[in-house]
């Protein structure tokens, strides 16, 4: 019984830690890229302000929005807060890390995704429709990606538990696989386009040509935006925190060790997602974007790699064993 | 197999009056098809009819019956034969259900304007025929059944056969049918072999041999997989499903496909003998293409019941692939993954029969209230028709299997399934496996786009038509069929592993063992597919995860925020314009989809007109599309048989003298091969 409530107190941590720390890596990045362009930057906190700031403010709908342009940020929110949750982070073996295996994952997010598409659809403008649209193919391209990375994954470490395959991955001799490397590259593509990050998607225009989810969230404002704002910072941590689990899940408290090993645990990873935060940030300002047609063949090579991936990890999987 | 002594199972007895009433509704339509006030009592008997099937075929599924006996009709000596095993139950599950739902929707129709008068009759007799091809005992009763299912379906196809497109869509559905019905006879005729017994049972203790064996599954595959619109074979499907009263459409797509899904899996898994591996190939191959090529036919169309249709042809595929998995790994011995992959095609097709009737259901409710189906004319209805969009919002979630509906569990367990493909001994099937994941995966993302269009375009945005900008909410007896097919969906997404223990006597006959693992896992609801260390789905835990972080959330941002909300003109980047036809349009959201996998699949090819500075013509813009498998499999041999009737038709203006010579040689050339042959 008081392992369980320990369990349940980590897992607590966890859901509010995610919460917590996704404003601050959104602010890294944004620091980062900054100063790379010799600019001074807005403070790191700057994203937590701005959040508090629209929060405050009141929201202006569209008169002919309907209930599900006001409720599903509240449901984007929740699908992403649930997914960031799930995924390992600074230890293994929390209370209900076996909930959400990989394939669940995706698939919240996949709702989430869904709902936030409807959502720029829901008011009826041309902007909202680019955005949708363009969201949705890239991600006809970019979910099967990840999947396959994740299939890749689960096959080396034989389960889809994402704990089980960061503790396999500690455990497991440190060898050169290149199907892991073709699924790593192909999960930061994926990543990259998920989080609407450079080149595929950028985050600080509005420029109406190159918009995707600018374009799909450009109704909402006040609390609703917040609400969006935030689940996409969620977004980015799951993203960089899931790169982690998977291929550099060192440093994790396991899952028999205790609350003792948490705090080591925790730090190491705010150390992984500050470095991952820098690493985005100055991959931003050494690429440009690319035009939007462009984005189906460079997420169709992360699609290629993950298959080759998964292939080689199939073939091989009789060796490994 | 005369005088074999059967016993009734009190199931099968509760089945048969259930199916009993369905006969009395379809005669007493039949007769009383003028008397408006006679008709109404049709959908009420069907219902109880239905209720009282599915009951029986519930507690048949549960207690694993196995029942039957033979009637002194049918084919002589052979007779005919009934009976009711678990498969069959849970396959009458699905049908009953259907039914049911759709009876109950049925009961709103609009009596003068949906033309009910021509359906009515035919709605019962058509419930009576899947029925029938469920229970049959025989390969006569079986065809006899599938016969009458595609008569009466097509009856109802054609019911409104004022609309030229309806005709031909008859036309065609029933050319495929009599095309898909001689390939099954053909499929049987192989396996009852020399000794001509059609009874199961004897074919059962016969299995043919390699040869034979070959040719049944290549026609069993023609001829249940063209009724149930696996690709190439697909092209009669998205013409004749949405042709039929939507009510209709909905048995027709989410229920008749599993019936022939049934057909499959009665001659593969139960006829025809031990499987050997490389059965499973044209299943992974037929079933990945069709799951992707439908979803993109579904994606670039422009009608909502055509897209429909064709997301069925994708979710067929998907089945496809489930069997072929499961058979692959049967046949290698690998009964707790064939475990799996089984549990995972079952649960899809009582999970796609449930989606599909809603969303069909919810389609139909859109084309009463706003006589429209086509994309360019809708838009807008969540305002008028909020009951409609949310229960069609669940089932556009469930069949883009996400979570926590019904539709991710079926897609769970088949992911697991191709999971273990690295222990195929065969090479083959070990490259193939990881190829169907790549297709299954693909094939989800693009059901999520394709719904998020679909709903996005019908209900979401301005309305694009006086039509939509009038439309009024459904009556509640659809409302009702609706929110029980959205009810199963949600239920069946959060109770998989429930679910999944229930047709566990089914998986033992079907894949050689059931489920490994099931109820071990962390709760007594978790869906586990192999072991809780390797994969647990808990949909219950993450719903409840959804509950506490969406109130979480609310509580949050209400307690720190203004909570002040002021309803303004959309911003639309300063330009908002208030005409409608500036949003964007079904095709401007799939042309981005278009443009990436159109030129390969479709060979999309687009052509702008722009008219020269000073030319007051009008610019235009347009795409053409090729439909490969129409082109191909329907028009060129229709082309074929056209031309050679049209030099046949020389035979009919000769001479007397000519007909005898013609006749006389005729005899010759049998008498000759008769003499040299025996």
């Amino acid at each position: 019984m008081r392992e369980t409530l320990i369990l349940l107190f980590g897992q607590t941590i966890q859901m509010f830690l995610v919460l917590l720390i996704a404003p601050g890596i959104a602010g890294i990045t944004r620091r980062v890229k900054a100063r790379f362009m010799r600019r001074q930057g807005a403070p790191i906190i700057q994203p937590y302000r701005d959040l508090i700031k629209l929060v405050r403010k009141e929201s202006v709908v569209a008169q002919n929005a309907s209930w599900l342009f006001r409720s599903a940020p509240y449901a984007i929110l929740a699908f992403t807060w649930v997914a960031a949750a799930l995924v390992p982070t600074f230890a293994s073996g929390l209370m209900f890390n076996w909930a959400a295996d990989a394939l669940a994952l995706v698939a919240l997010l996949g709702a989430a995704r869904a709902l936030l598409a409807l959502a720029g659809m829901d008011v009826g403008t041309s902007f909202g429709g680019i955005g949708s649209s363009r969201e949705m193919m890239i991600a006809t391209l970019a979910e099967p990606a990840m999947l396959l990375v994740l299939l890749t994954m689960a096959l080396t470490a034989g389960t889809t538990r994402l704990p089980e395959v960061a503790e396999f991955l500690i455990s497991a001799p440190i060898t050169v696989r290149v199907s892991l490397a073709l699924a790593l590259v192909a999960l930061i593509i994926v990543a990259l386009a998920e989080n609407a990050r450079i080149p595929v998607d950028n985050p600080a225009t509005h420029l109406e040509l190159t918009m995707v989810h600018e374009a799909m969230v450009l109704e909402y404002s006040g609390r609703h935006l917040a609400m969006i704002e935030m689940a996409a910072q969620l977004k980015l941590v799951l993203y960089i925190s899931l790169i982690v689990c998977l291929f550099l899940p060192f440093g994790m408290a396991p899952a028999n060790a205790g609350p003792a090993a948490w705090p080591v645990g925790m730090a190491v990873y705010l150390v992984k997602l500050v470095l991952g935060a820098a690493l985005l940030g100055a991959w931003e300002v050494s690429i440009a974007k690319m035009r939007v047609f462009r984005v189906g063949e460079f997420l169709g090579g992360a699609f290629v790699f993950a298959f080759l991936a998964i292939l080689l990890a199939f073939v091989t999987r009789e060796v490994l064993n | 197999m005369t005088g074999v002594d059967y016993s009734t199972a009190p199931q099968l007895a509760i089945l048969l009056s259930g199916i009993l009433l369905y006969a009395v509704a379809a005669v007493f339509a039949a007769m009383f098809h003028r008397h408006k006030s006679a008709l109404a009592a049709v959908y009420p008997i069907c219902i109880i009819a239905a209720a009282v099937t599915a009951g029986a075929s519930l507690a048949a599924l549960l207690a694993d019956t196995h029942s039957g006996f033979r009637l002194p009709l049918g084919l002589p000596i052979i007779g005919l034969h009934v009976k009711l095993d678990a498969l069959s139950a849970f396959f009458s599950l699905i049908v009953n259900l259907g039914v049911l739902t759709t009876a109950i929707y049925g009961m709103g129709l609009d009596r003068d304007r949906d033309l009910s008068g021509r359906v009515e009759p035919f709605f019962p007799a058509y419930a009576l025929a899947m029925n029938l091809v469920l229970i049959a005992g025989d390969a006569f009763g079986f065809l006899f059944s599938w016969e009458l299912m595609s008569l009466t379906s097509w009856v109802l196809v054609v019911s409104h056969h004022r609309d030229a497109g309806n005709r031909h869509a008859g036309h065609v559905y029933l050319v495929m049918a009599a095309i898909g019905t001689a390939s099954l006879l053909f499929a049987f005729g192989g396996l009852a072999g020399a000794s001509g017994n059609y009874a199961f049972d004897a074919i059962r203790a016969v299995p043919p041999g390699p040869l034979v064996s070959g040719l049944v599954l290549a026609g069993a595959i023609f001829g249940a997989g063209s009724k149930a619109g696996i690709a190439p074979l697909h092209a009669w499907l998205p013409l004749a499903h949405p042709a039929a009263p939507s009510h209709v459409s909905a048995l027709m797509s989410g229920v008749m496909t599993k019936v022939a899904i049934y057909g499959l899996i009665r001659i593969v898994f139960d006829l025809l003998g031990t499987p050997v591996w490389w059965w499973a190939l044209p299943f992974l191959l037929l079933g990945a293409a069709t799951a992707v090529l439908g979803l993109l036919y579904a994606v670039l169309d422009h009608d909502l019941k055509r897209v429909l249709a064709y997301s069925t042809v994708e979710n067929i595929g998907i089945i496809f692939v489930g069997l072929g998995l499961a058979l692959a790994f049967r046949a290698s011995g690998l009964t707790a993954a064939a475990a799996v992959a089984m549990a995972a095609t079952l649960l899809h097709c009582l999970n796609h029969s449930w989606f599909k009737s809603l969303l069909f259901l919810g389609a139909g409710a859109v084309l009463h209230a706003t006589g429209r189906r086509d994309f360019d004319g809708l838009g807008g209805l969540i305002h008028r028709m909020p009951v409609t969009a949310a229960f069609w919002l669940v089932g556009a979630m469930s069949i883009s299997a996400l979570p926590p509906f019904n539709g991710f569990v079926s897609e769970w367990l088949l992911f697991q399934a191709v999971l273990a493909g690295p222990q195929f001994p065969e090479p083959i099937l070990r490259f193939m496996s990881p190829a169907v994941g790549a297709m299954l995966a693909l094939a989800a993302a693009l059901a999520a786009a394709c719904f998020v269009r679909a709903f996005g375009i019908v209900y979401l945005g301005r309305p694009r038509s006086n039509e939509a900008a009038g439309a009024h909410e459904t009556a509640r007896p659809q409302q009702v069929a609706m929110a029980l097919l959205a009810g199963l969906c949600l239920l069946g997404g959060l109770f998989g592993g429930v679910m999944v223990s229930a047709i566990q006597p089914l998986l033992q006959t079907l894949a050689g063992a059931p489920l490994p693992a099931v109820g071990t896992g962390p709760t007594p609801l978790s869906l586990v597919a192999f072991d809780a260390a390797r994969s647990i789905y808990d949909a219950p835990t993450i719903a409840i995860f959804l509950l506490i972080s969406g109130t979480l959330t609310v509580m949050l941002v209400h307690r720190i925020s203004s909570r002040r909300t002021r309803l303004g003109p959309a911003w639309d980047c300063g330009f908002p314009d208030p005409s409608p036809l500036t949003q964007y349009s079904a095709s401007s959201f799939s042309q981005p989809l278009r443009r990436v996998y159109g030129s390969t699949v479709f060979g999309a090819s687009e052509t702008v007109d722009m008219p020269q500075p000073g030319d007051n013509r009008a610019a235009r813009f347009t795409v053409r599309l090729h439909d490969y498998a129409w082109e191909l499999l329907y028009a060129a041999p229709a082309r074929a048989v056209l031309r050679m009737s049209e030099r046949l038709n020389a035979l009919q203006f000769l001479t007397i003298r000519t007909y005898l010579m013609l006749m006389f040689s005729a005899l010759i050339v049998l008498l000759l091969i008769a003499a040299v042959w025996f």
